[in-house]
C-alpha cells in the first residue's frame, strides 16, 4: 500500500448522546461508542439541554477510552481528533468541544472542528464503500431537515429546509398528543403498523415561496385539530390511524420533494441520512421512488442515523484531506450552517 | 511535585503552574470572551513561555465548582481531556474554598460570595488559624445572601468580602452586615488559577485525588427541570397523603 491509512478519533456530543469512535480513512469504522441518555428524558418528554450537558461530562472520557479500547488501538495511533462543533444543544456540544480541544491539545494532534450535518451525510460512506459525490441527500433528524446537493467532499448546496419543526419533532410532538411518548419517531412507527395510512386525509405541507423547503408544524397542528375535533363531538379516535396517516403525509412531503429535487437536477444517486432515516416505511417508500427513476438508493443502517461519532470520523476524514484544522479556540456554534464556513 | 490549576467558574478564566512552593506561571483573564475561546489558547501561550513538557505535570487541579454550569464544565472537560492524554489525575477544588485561599494569612473573617442569580449567592466562611492553617467554618453552599448574613453577624468578627456577588451585594451589605467588613481588592478579588492549584497540591500530599474520567463538576444545585419535576411530585405525594 503506498498512501498511509489516516487514523481519526472522532467526538460527538451535540445533543443525548455521548459518543466516541475510531474511523480509519474515513470509511473503515475500527469502534463506535453510543452512551445514549433517552431513558432519562424521556422522564421530561424531550431532552433537557441542562440535564443532557451533566451527563456528556460524567460518560465522555469512558466513552473515548471505549472507543479507543474497541479499536485495540492508543491515542499515539492516530492522526487526528475530529469533533463536532454545530449545530446542537450549546451546553452540550461545548463538553465534547473542550474534551476534544484538550486531548489534541496534550498529544499534539491536529484538530478538525465537524459540522454535525455532514456527519449524518457522510455516514452513508461508512456502508457504501463505492458513494462518491455528486449525489442528493435527505437528512431527517429530530433537530434537521434538509435537502441537500453534496456537489464534492465538503462542498454542500442546501436545495431545502424546514422553515419551522424538523420532521422528527413533528414525530415527537404528534406522539405525545395521542400519548405515546417520547421518543416519537420509533413509536409513531410501531403504532403506524396497526392503522390505515389512508384512514385521515391530512394535507400535504406547502411553502409557497421555496420549492424544496419544507414545513411541519402545521401538519402537526392539523393533527392536533383533527383530535380536537372529535373528542369535541364526542367521537373516537383511532391512534393508530392518526399514526399512520401523519406517517404517511410525512413521508408523500419528503419523496415528492426529492423526487422533484433528482429530476431537477439530473441526479442518479440520492442518499437519506439522519435520526428519521432509520424509519423503515420511509425507506421502503424512497427506495420505491429511486427504483421507478433509476436512480442508486443509498442509506446508513440505523445505528449510523442516530446520532453518533463515527459519521463526524467519516466526514473529519475529508476535512482532514481538504486541509482543515481548527485552533485551539474553536468555539460551539450551535446554529452553524451547513456549507457557509 | 508540579501542578496545573485551571478555573473556569465565573466569568474569570485562569491557568497556572504550581511547582513545590513556586508559581511558575499564571495566566489569568477577566474578560467577556468565552472560556471556550480562552482557556486553552492561555495554557497554550504559558506553556510556551515558560516551556512547559505537559508530561512532568503530577495532577490536574480544577475549580470543580459551584458557578457557571457552562465555565465549570468547559475547564472540567479541558482538565479531562488533558488527564485523559497525560494520563493523569484530577484534584477537584471546591471554588469557593479555592477564592477564599487568596486571601491567605488574612486576620478575621474570609467570606466569598459568587452571584448564583435569583438574590442566591454561593458563599462560605473560612479563617486562617496564627500558624496558617486554613480553616473551613462554613463549607461551600448555595444559600440566601441574608442567610450566610445572619451567620457573619452571629460569628461578631470582622469579615473580608470578594467575589463577583460583591458588586451586586454591596447595597444590601451596607444595610445588614452590623460587624466591621472590607472588600478584597482587584488583585485579589476573583478566581486565580494559582490558588487552585496550591491548594490542589495540599489535597493530592493527601492523597485526595481522583481518575480524570471520575472526575465531574459540583454544581450545588439541580437543573431547573429537576427542581421543577421534583416540585411536581412533592406536591402530588401532598395531594395523595
Amino acid at each position: 500500500m503506498n498512501s498511509k491509512e489516516i487514523k481519526i478519533l472522532a467526538i460527538e456530543s451535540s445533543c443525548d448522546e455521548t459518543a466516541a469512535a475510531v474511523v480509519v480513512n474515513g470509511r473503515d469504522v475500527k469502534s463506535n461508542v453510543i452512551s445514549t441518555q433517552i431513558p432519562l428524558h424521556t422522564l421530561y418528554g424531550g431532552v433537557v439541554p441542562e440535564i443532557a450537558s451533566r451527563k456528556h461530562i460524567e460518560r465522555i472520557n469512558q466513552v473515548i477510552e471505549q472507543a479507543l479500547d474497541d479499536a485495540d488501538m492508543g491515542l499515539e495511533d492516530m492522526d487526528a481528533i475530529a469533533v463536532t462543533y454545530g449545530p446542537g444543544l450549546v451546553g452540550a456540544l461545548l463538553v465534547g468541544v473542550a474534551e476534544a480541544k484538550a486531548i489534541a491539545y496534550a498529544s499534539g494532534l491536529p484538530l478538525i472542528g465537524v459540522h454535525h450535518i455532514e456527519g449524518h451525510i457522510s455516514a452513508n460512506y461508512i456502508e457504501n464503500k463505492e458513494l462518491k459525490p455528486p449525489f442528493l441527500c435527505l437528512v431527517v433528524s429530530g433537530g434537521h431537515t434538509h435537502l441537500v446537493r453534496v456537489a464534492d467532499y465538503g462542498k454542500y448546496e442546501i436545495l431545502g429546509r424546514t422553515r419551522d419543526d424538523a420532521a422528527g419533532e413533528a414525530f415527537d410532538k404528534v406522539a405525545r398528543a395521542i400519548g405515546l411518548g417520547y421518543p416519537g419517531g420509533p413509536k409513531i412507527e410501531k403504532a403506524a403498523h396497526e392503522g390505515n395510512p389512508n384512514a385521515i386525509s391530512f394535507t400535504r405541507p406547502k411553502v409557497s415561496d421555496g420549492v424544496y423547503d419544507f414545513s411541519f408544524s402545521g401538519l402537526k397542528s392539523q393533527v392536533l385539530n383533527y383530535i380536537n375535533g372529535a373528542q369535541m363531538k364526542g367521537e373516537p379516535v383511532n391512534d393508530a390511524d392518526i399514526a399512520a396517516s401523519f406517517q404517511q403525509t410525512v413521508i408523500d412531503t419528503l419523496c415528492e420533494h426529492a423526487a422533484m429535487a433528482i429530476d431537477e437536477f439530473k441526479m442518479d444517486k440520492f442518499a437519506i441520512a439522519g435520526g428519521v432515516a432509520s424509519n423503515q416505511t420511509l425507506r421502503a417508500a424512497m427506495e420505491k421512488m429511486c427504483q421507478e427513476k433509476g436512480v442508486e438508493f443509498y442509506h446508513p443502517s440505523p445505528i449510523l442515523c442516530t446520532d453518533n461519532a463515527a459519521m463526524i470520523g467519516a466526514a473529519g476524514y475529508y476535512e482532514y484531506l481538504a486541509g482543515r484544522r481548527d485552533g485551539w479556540d474553536l468555539n460551539a456554534i450551535p446554529n452553524l450552517k451547513l456549507g457557509e464556513r | 511535585m508540579k501542578i496545573l490549576g485551571i478555573d473556569g467558574s465565573g466569568l474569570v478564566a485562569s491557568v497556572a503552574i504550581v511547582e513545590d512552593d513556586n508559581l511558575i506561571g499564571e495566566y489569568t483573564t477577566g474578560y467577556k470572551k468565552t472560556h471556550s475561546q480562552t482557556l486553552l489558547p492561555m495554557l497554550d501561550e504559558l506553556s510556551k513561555m515558560i516551556e512547559l513538557d505537559l508530561n512532568t505535570v503530577d495532577a490536574i487541579a480544577v475549580s470543580a465548582g459551584p458557578g457557571s454550569f457552562t465555565g465549570l464544565r468547559i475547564a472540567s472537560a479541558t482538565a479531562k481531556g488533558l488527564g485523559l492524554t497525560m494520563g493523569c489525575p484530577i484534584v477537584s477544588v471546591p471554588t469557593v474554598d479555592a477564592i477564599a485561599f487568596n486571601m491567605w494569612g488574612n486576620s478575621g473573617i474570609i467570606c466569598p460570595i459568587l452571584d448564583a442569580r435569583r438574590g442566591q449567592v454561593y458563599t462560605g466562611l473560612y479563617r486562617f488559624e496564627a500558624d496558617g492553617t486554613f480553616t473551613v467554618i462554613k463549607e461551600q453552599c448555595a444559600c440566601d445572601f441574608h442567610d450566610i448574613a445572619e451567620e457573619i453577624n452571629k460569628l461578631g468578627e470582622a469579615v473580608t468580602f470578594l467575589g463577583d456577588g460583591v458588586p451586586v451585594f454591596k447595597d444590601t451589605i451596607a444595610d445588614i452586615i452590623k460587624v466591621d467588613y472590607r472588600f478584597a481588592p482587584a488583585h485579589l478579588n476573583r478566581q486565580h488559577a494559582a490558588s487552585v492549584a496550591t491548594l490542589g497540591s495540599i489535597y493530592y500530599a493527601n492523597g485526595d485525588c481522583e481518575p480524570a474520567a471520575d472526575h465531574r463538576p459540583e454544581y450545588l444545585r439541580l437543573s431547573q427541570a429537576e427542581r421543577e419535576r421534583m416540585e411536581k411530585e412533592r406536591l402530588e405525594k401532598e395531594g395523595k397523603a
